[in-house]
Formats: structure tokens, C-alpha cells, sequence
């Protein structure tokens, strides 16, 4: 066992894990925060999306021992004192999901496209950046149209 | 998913990792670790120790060195694709390190760890070799056209480490692939360097051998560096992967494709 700390979500989280352990399985298992959705399990849907210092990562595919003293953002830690985020709220507005099973890799994969176009996003660019998560419902119409939404008022309130 | 118990490890230089890769039965390096750790938990590879070398600086960093770019192995590809220092001297590796895989994948999967893979799929082993890179390890310098050596197989001995990749800058570079639409991998990737009178084209995801040259292309584009001087011109089909992405006879024409579109897109990467 190793001890590992890992930033949760602003709440620094030390916990004994097997050395095989993977992120995901830390911030489920350990921490206890099950937002995080363990999908293919084979690196290609993007459920399991997190924010590991900032950047939209696969959880399911990172050791947490190789992650310690990183910071990690989870769906959990998107909205603020019980208000949703701009893209949480859009996703709801726009009703960009169907079973909900895919929506916290969506959000977190949504918000990562958003800081890095600092929302100069349109619907071509939307679809090639979501090329890493999968949708079994195949409901992109609506999460496209929330993530355009997102976007304008990442825009909106930029400027 | 889990995967075999294995220790793991986080040396800070090279020589560490070398006297950890020594202590251990079956040890196996570590870099973005997105091929391995999904082998890991398929338990198709077992190492008993992970040596993550992503921690040494001698592996980090891209810089421009007189002619030549350097790229350190535990470089990511979105760190590739968006370095100005890439985009400036080859703007066709940049464009083909953003078109690698997904944007998740993009920010954790490293140069280093693709090359020393050497996937017959992977997109980098047709830039490495088509720009006629060095590839710089722990103990020497193994040109690209050394290196390659058929499916996962390199010239890397046990226990070397690719400690950084030195490219030279060509006049023009251009990539093109058609993917897999379920794996994303290429069926067939071309990548088309020219370095004056020399063009040189690296050809990954079609070769039953892996990653090679296409010869008789680049003979015809050093002559004459244009799409049309490409017509009529097949490789061997016999020598094609034949798979459910399509026979040998597909892949040979698909080659011939992708390589008329890097030629025609010189400086981008197009990806289909």
C-alpha cells in the first residue's frame, strides 16, 4: 500500500491504496464521490472525464500513486454552494441528456473544450473535440446544442 | 478493471530508472501509459514493476536546436500540438499530434511512449521515419530508418530509454490518414516530408510489417512533387494488412489516397 494525497474538488484526500489502484477507482472507492462513472473501462467513452490539474483526462486509465499532490476536479466540484455551473445549467436547459449515464464525462469534456477555445466554439468543432466520449443513448443533438449555449455565455461573460 | 498487482516506481533521473529496471523480474517502463495500462487491465501484460519516466528532465521539453527540433519523449501530444516551436518549424507533426486519438488522451499519451510502442496503427512511427528523426536514448543515437523493425518491435535493447527525439525541419510536411470510425486508429496514414530534391514518405496502419517507406512514391515525388505524379502508383497488396477495416488490395489503393492528399495538403494534417 501506498499513501497518496490527491486536491479533490479543493479538499486535499490522503488515502492507503494498492499501487494498481487507478483514479477512478480512488475518487470512487476512497474518496467516495461516484459522479464519476466508470464506462468502457477501455479508455475510449470518456465517462470517467476529470480535470487532473486542469486538464480533461481519463481517469480510468491513470494510476492514482503516479497523480500524487495533483489536483483533481470532479463533477461533484463543478457546481458552487448549491448553484449549478453555466454548463450544468445548459445541459439541463437544453435537457442534454437522455439515461445520464455519459453526463459528468460530457460536462467535465464540455468544460475542458470550453477553457481551451475560450469558447470560440462552433457545432463542427463541438463534435470533433467530443470524439473521446461516447453517448449510448446517442443523444448528441441536445449536448451539442448545450455546449454551443455554454459557450456563448463562457463568451458573454468574458468580454 | 483491475490489473495484476506491480510496484510502482518514480525515479527522478535515468540512471535511477535503470538501477530500479535492474531490480526487478519483469519490469516494464512507464510514459502516458495509455496503451499499457489498458493491456494491463485487459491482463495481457503483467510487469511486476512500473517505472514511470515521466519525472526525469532529461525526457521533458521541446526545443529548437539550429536545424533540428527537439521533442523529449515524455512530451504529450497535446504539448506537441500546440507548441509554437512545432507549429513554426513542422506544422504537419503538430497537426498530427492533435489528430491523435481524443483530446483526454491527447492531454496524458506521450511521444516517447508511441514510438517505443510502435503500433502498426499508431499515427507518430510515419512522421518519425518519413522526417528521417533521430531517436536519442539512453545510450546512443539510432536514426529513424535503424529504428523500426516491424509490429511493436524497435531497435530499442532491454532496459534503453528514448530520452528524446531530434527531427530536422523540412522544406514542406504534410499528413493525411482515413480512421477507423470505431477505433479511431488509421486504416491508412500517410505522412510526405520534402527536403528539397529528397521526399521521403512514412506510411503507417496499412504495412502487415508496420510503419514503412514507400520507396517507389518517393521516387516519383522527388521527380516531380505533385499529386499526379503519383498516378497508376500501388504498393504491393500482397504486403497491405488485411483485416475487418478491409483487404490488402483496399489498404494499397487507400495508401495511395492518403499519400496524393498529404502531398496535396502540405503543412496540415487531413484527417478523415
Amino acid at each position: 500500500m501506498t499513501e497518496v494525497t490527491i486536491t479533490v474538488n479543493g479538499d486535499a484526500q490522503t488515502h492507503d491504496v494498492e499501487d494498481r489502484t487507478l483514479l477512478v477507482h480512488f475518487l470512487r472507492d476512497h474518496v467516495g464521490l461516484t459522479g464519476t462513472h466508470v464506462g468502457c473501462d477501455t479508455t475510449q467513452c470518456g465517462a470517467c472525464t476529470v480535470h487532473l490539474d486542469g486538464k480533461a483526462v481519463k481517469s480510468c486509465t491513470i494510476l492514482a500513486v503516479a497523480v500524487d499532490g495533483a489536483e483533481v476536479r470532479t463533477i461533484e466540484g463543478m457546481a458552487e454552494q448549491g448553484v449549478l455551473s453555466a454548463i450544468q445549467q445548459a445541459f439541463k436547459d437544453h435537457h442534454g441528456l437522455q439515461c445520464g449515464f455519459c453526463t459528468p464525462g460530457m460536462v467535465m469534456a464540455g468544460a475542458d473544450m470550453i477553457r481551451r477555445y475560450d469558447g470560440q466554439l462552433d457545432e463542427h468543432t463541438i463534435r470533433e473535440e467530443l470524439d473521446g466520449n461516447i453517448c449510448r443513448c446517442t443523444g448528441y443533438t441536445n449536448i451539442v446544442k448545450a455546449l454551443l449555449s455554454a459557450a456563448e455565455s463562457h463568451r458573454a461573460t468574458a468580454s | 478493471m483491475y490489473t495484476y498487482e506491480f510496484s510502482y516506481h518514480k525515479p527522478k533521473s535515468v540512471e535511477e530508472a535503470l538501477t530500479l529496471f535492474g531490480e526487478f523480474d519483469a519490469p516494464s517502463f512507464l510514459s502516458g501509459g495509455h496503451t499499457l495500462i489498458p493491456t494491463m487491465k485487459n491482463r495481457l501484460a503483467m510487469p511486476d514493476a512500473l517505472i514511470d519516466l515521466r519525472s526525469i528532465p532529461d525526457l521533458q521539453g521541446i526545443r529548437r536546436n539550429g536545424d533540428r527540433i527537439e521533442i523529449g519523449a515524455a512530451t504529450t501530444h497535446y504539448e506537441t500540438s500546440t507548441s509554437d516551436i512545432v507549429r513554426e518549424a513542422i506544422p504537419a507533426l503538430a497537426a498530427l499530434a492533435g489528430s491523435i486519438a481524443d483530446p483526454q488522451v491527447r492531454h496524458v499519451g506521450t511521444m516517447g511512449g508511441s514510438v517505443a510502442n510502435n503500433d502498426p496503427s499508431a499515427d507518430y512511427p510515419s512522421a518519425v521515419l518519413s522526417l528521417g528523426a533521430d531517436v536519442v536514448t539512453n545510450q546512443r543515437v539510432i536514426p529513424a530508418d535503424e529504428y523500426f523493425d516491424g509490429l511493436f518491435t524497435t531497435a530499442l535493447e532491454e532496459g534503453e530509454i528514448i530520452q528524446h527525439f531530434s527531427f530536422p525541419i523540412p522544406e514542406s510536411a504534410g499528413y493525411a490518414k482515413l480512421c477507423s470510425q470505431a477505433s479511431r486508429y488509421p486504416v491508412a496514414g500517410s505522412f510526405v516530408s520534402k527536403f528539397g530534391d529528397t521526399v521521403r514518405v512514412g506510411v503507417t496502419g496499412a504495412g502487415s510489417d508496420g510503419v514503412f517507406r514507400w520507396t517507389e512514391a518517393e521516387e516519383a515525388l522527388s521527380a516531380d512533387f505533385s499529386a499526379g505524379a503519383l498516378a497508376g502508383l500501388l504498393p504491393d497488396a500482397e504486403e497491405m494488412i488485411t483485416d475487418l477495416n478491409g483487404s490488402g488490395e483496399y489498404r494499397a489503393n487507400l495508401v495511395a489516397v492518403v499519400t496524393r492528399t498529404a502531398v496535396e495538403h502540405q503543412g496540415t494534417a487531413n484527417v478523415r
